[in-house]
């Protein structure tokens, strides 16, 4: 269906057709769109439900709930829309092109001398000599200019036309099918790929992947360890790096290993590995030191959780017990510490606080031995963003293609340009006119630089002739 | 002298420029439009040199990068892409009067960079996720984008100016008229001096009335004086053209701006799309300059109504840029992970 063709009695699936070929429907949804996705920057997406109905109520929370304005963006109502202008944009780009393919790969472009006749806008000169001597010169320097020329004889003398960049009208065809690229790209990853994240310690080693979104979790095919995490600061105390060295197990056996960092991630077997957050964990095992009140001589031991210490001088047993992020002192937050139980020789065991903070905080209980965490190696964990998008390289062909395209669309353009001579006497009379369908000024200015080239090759004729 | 300084001073300089480009406007001083372009000039030449000793001086810190990293180094590429174009601009149509509306802007830019509390114009070491070719390509294209509709902006008020009265009677105009300015004002207001959004809200009232009653003023002028104004505008067809071609300028880069984007969040996220409300807001701009270049194409929208258009077209742009660390809730641009 050309949009050419008269719309009396039309089919319905005509009819269908036209509704989506038009530019109205274009306007109504990029603008609808451009609306409705303001809505889900207002209100944050995928909160907890305990959240909303503390923002909003009880009654808010249902009726949003159900337009789907907590997680719109995958709500069926915008996925309608997208699907639609989707569709609007196939639709019209075929009804367009079959038009545009005519144009563009027509054997024997058509040469009408009287649209050119009619133009406003002319270049004019004369020439000395006759049209058949200047027909020897003109056509190269069309050629020259534009791609493509031809020469036709005219009743009163010839006519020269040359074209280029007809092919740029298919630009726009280009910047469509690269939005229906990206939108192919972003449904081949939605369904064949997944999103999710992995916390690992230092010196561990995971098969399990948590889903965003999703409460299933997604065993991988090989194993992933991380051997070593670091993170680097500025003077200013912001951090500079965060780096991890990871190793892919396959049956146990490494087979890859790669130090990521952000920005640089690990690629496996189409799963990509993320640096992208990191926690301390307790240390696995700390210098503890006990000095006795006695004879202020000081023990260093090595102690690690659940394991029994004698301490010398028949000062009891100690064991470690537990880590806590934020232990508690007097209602005040003291930071990580481990708990441990100290066993005096005779007597009730007592629980100590093990700041990793404040070595001397033991010192406070005032016992016949004081314990210090002396030394510790910090442990991390760190935290990886595992994805894998199969639509990702559709995706990027359509940034390209939509690059490429709008460059052609906006930028360049289809020129035409016609040089008629006809005979005036002994001389001749030389029309330049020409058009594009687009930056008409730029053509303007195309033209005439035509015509003063062509008017140039009378001076160095005359020079000619006079040698 | 430290490029903050130096960036300060060019503060000025683009606001002497603009004041010089008013002044040859309304008094009819060719002379002055002449020193108007110097002083442009100047500043465009100590607003580079300013970006480059900035470039210079953070690898003297050790933390060295390109200073495209923050807003306030953001800001300030913003103002020397619009005083460039411009100038660009007025070479090629040989017309001062345009500077009057566009050089204020980029003196706006860099007078809200450096006066802002708490836009920092330290130069600060790179957090990881911003360590990208990616994104520093992301930066420069998406601020020319921005810097090409800032000056549509400009030219689409001209147009207004100039044609006040349309030749056709455009009904939803009426409506989108009052709607427009008010938010304008609301956003500028919010953005540029005030806490809350109430209170801008409160605020841009009486300066919209203050503004009608402008227009009413200018309206009841003599024919003469409103002439004499407008008489050195280009015609509404170059305004319109113009206009058109610097939104047409503006669209390719915004979209190279949002492919980077996109390529750099895949790169330090893996994912390159996630509807965060910087992304979606730079969508919606994105939306409505592809409205602006079909109703233009295609249905032959000009004037009045396509100057509108580009002009809501802005208005998404400075939301995108200042409004969406204003929205509520929300992760903070360039942080590490969610
Ligand atoms: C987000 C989606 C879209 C984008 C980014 C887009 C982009 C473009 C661009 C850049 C142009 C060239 C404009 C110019 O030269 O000034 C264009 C032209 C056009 N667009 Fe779209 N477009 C989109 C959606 C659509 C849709 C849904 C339709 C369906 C009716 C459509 C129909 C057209 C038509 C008919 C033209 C003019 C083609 C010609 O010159 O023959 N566009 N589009």
């Amino acid at each position: 269906m050309s949009s050419s063709e008269v719309a009396s009695d039309l089919s319905p699936l005509n009819r269908l057709w036209k509704a989506f070929a038009s530019v109205k429907l274009t306007i109504v949804l990029l603008l609808t769109l451009a609306a409705t996705s303001i809505i889900g920057t207002l209100i944050p997406q995928n909160e907890t439900p305990v959240a909303y109905v503390q923002a909003f109520g009880e009654f808010w929370y249902r009726l949003f709930a159900l337009l789907g304005v907590f997680d719109m963006y995958s709500s069926w109502w915008f996925r309608s829309l997208i699907l639609l202008l989707t569709a609007n944009i196939v639709v019209c780009s075929i009804d367009r092109l079959q038009f545009t393919w005519k144009i563009i790969f027509a054997r024997h472009p058509k040469f009408n001398i009287a649209r050119f006749r009619r133009f406003k806008r002319k270049e004019e000169f004369k020439a000395e000599r006759a049209p058949d001597r200047l027909k020897n010169i003109y056509p190269s320097i069309v050629a020259r200019r534009f791609g493509y020329h031809r020469v036709e004889d005219t009743d009163e003398g010839f006519a020269v036309y040359g074209e280029s960049g007809r092919w740029t009208r298919l630009g726009v065809y280009i910047v469509h099918f690269s939005v229906v690229l990206l939108l192919i790209g972003g449904l081949i990853g939605s369904i064949f790929g997944f999103d999710g994240f992995v916390n690992i310690p230092e010196g561990e080693t995971v098969r399990t992947i948590q889903l965003r979104n999703n409460p299933k979790n997604l065993q991988l095919d090989f194993e992933i360890r991380c051997d070593d995490f670091n993170v680097t600061f500025y003077d200013t105390g912001a951090p500079k790096e965060f780096r991890s060295s990871l190793t892919i197990l396959k049956q146990g056996k490494p087979v890859y290993q790669k130090d990521i960092i952000v920005n640089d991630p690990l690629q496996y077997e189409g799963i990509r590995f993320f640096q992208s957050s990191y926690g301390n964990l307790p240390p696995n095992e700390v210098m503890l030191n006990f000095t006795s009140k006695a004879t202020g001589m000081i023990y260093n031991q090595k102690a690690a959780v659940d394991k029994q210490i004698v301490i010398p001088e028949n000062l009891g047993t100690f064991a470690l017990k537990q880590f806590t992020r934020a232990a508690d002192f007097r209602g005040q937050n003291i930071g990580e510490a481990f708990i441990g139980v100290l066993t005096p020789p005779n007597g009730s065991p007592v629980d100590v606080t093990l700041p990793l903070r404040f070595p001397r905080f033991d010192r406070m209980r005032k016992g016949d031995v004081v314990i210090a965490i002396a030394d510790y190696l910090p442990r991390y964990y760190t935290g990886l963003q595992v994805s894998r998008d199969p639509g990702v390289w559709v995706v990027y062909t359509g940034f390209i293609l939509m690059i490429i395209g709008i460059y052609i669309t906006f930028f360049m353009s289809h020129k035409q340009v016609c040089v008629e001579v006809t005979a005036d006497g002994k001389k001749s009379r030389i029309k330049v006119s020409g058009t594009a369908n687009k930056n008409k000024l730029g053509m303007e200015n195309k033209v005439s630089n035509l015509s003063e080239k062509l008017a140039e090759t009378e001076s160095s004729a005359k020079g000619e002739a006079k040698n | 002298m430290s490029s903050s300084n130096i960036l300060s001073i060019i503060t000025f300089v683009y606001g002497l420029a603009g004041v010089l480009y008013i002044f040859a406007w309304i008094f009819k001083k060719p002379g002055c439009g002449k020193l108007a372009t110097w002083v442009a000039m100047i500043g465009v030449i100590g607003n580079t040199a300013g970006i480059l000793l900035r470039w210079v001086e953070s690898y003297r810190l050790g933390i060295g990068h390109a200073p495209f990293s923050n807003l306030y180094e953001s800001l300030v590429f913003f103002a020397w892409t619009i005083a460039l174009i411009y100038l660009f601009i007025e070479r090629r149509f040989g017309n001062r009067i345009i500077g009057a509306f566009t050089t204020p802007i980029a003196c706006l830019a860099m007078a809200y960079a450096s006066l802002k509390p708490g836009i920092t114009s330290d130069i600060q070491p790179l957090l990881p996720a911003l360590k990208s070719n990616w994104l520093i390509a992301h930066v420069i294209t998406c601020f020319i984008g921005y810097a090409a509709f800032a000056i549509a902006f400009g030219i689409s008020a001209m147009y207004l100016m100039k044609q006040a009265q349309d030749d056709e009677k455009v009904i939803w105009l009426d409506f989108v008229r009052p709607i427009t300015l008010f938010v304008f004002i609301t956003l500028f207001s919010r953005i540029l001096l005030v806490g809350n959004w109430a209170l801008s809200a409160m605020t841009a009232l009486p300066i919209c009335l203050v503004f009608y009653a402008g227009v009413f003023i200018v309206r009841r002028m003599p024919a003469n004086i409103k002439n004499s104004l407008l008489e050195m505008f280009p015609e509404p067809r170059v305004l319109d053209e113009l206009g058109y071609q610097m939104v047409l300028f503006g669209f390719l880069f915004l979209s190279v701006g949002i492919i980077t984007g996109a390529v750099w969040a895949n790169s330090a996220w893996g994912r390159y799309w996630g509807w965060d409300p910087k992304e979606t807001w730079s969508l919606i701009t994105w939306f409505v300059y592809a409205t602006v270049l079909h109703a233009r194409m295609m249905r032959d929208w000009r004037g009045q109504r396509l100057a509108y258009l580009s002009m809501v077209g802005f208005a998404a742009v400075l939301f995108t840029y200042f409004g969406v660390n204003l929205l509520p809730g929300l992760h903070s641009y360039g942080a590490l992970g969610q």
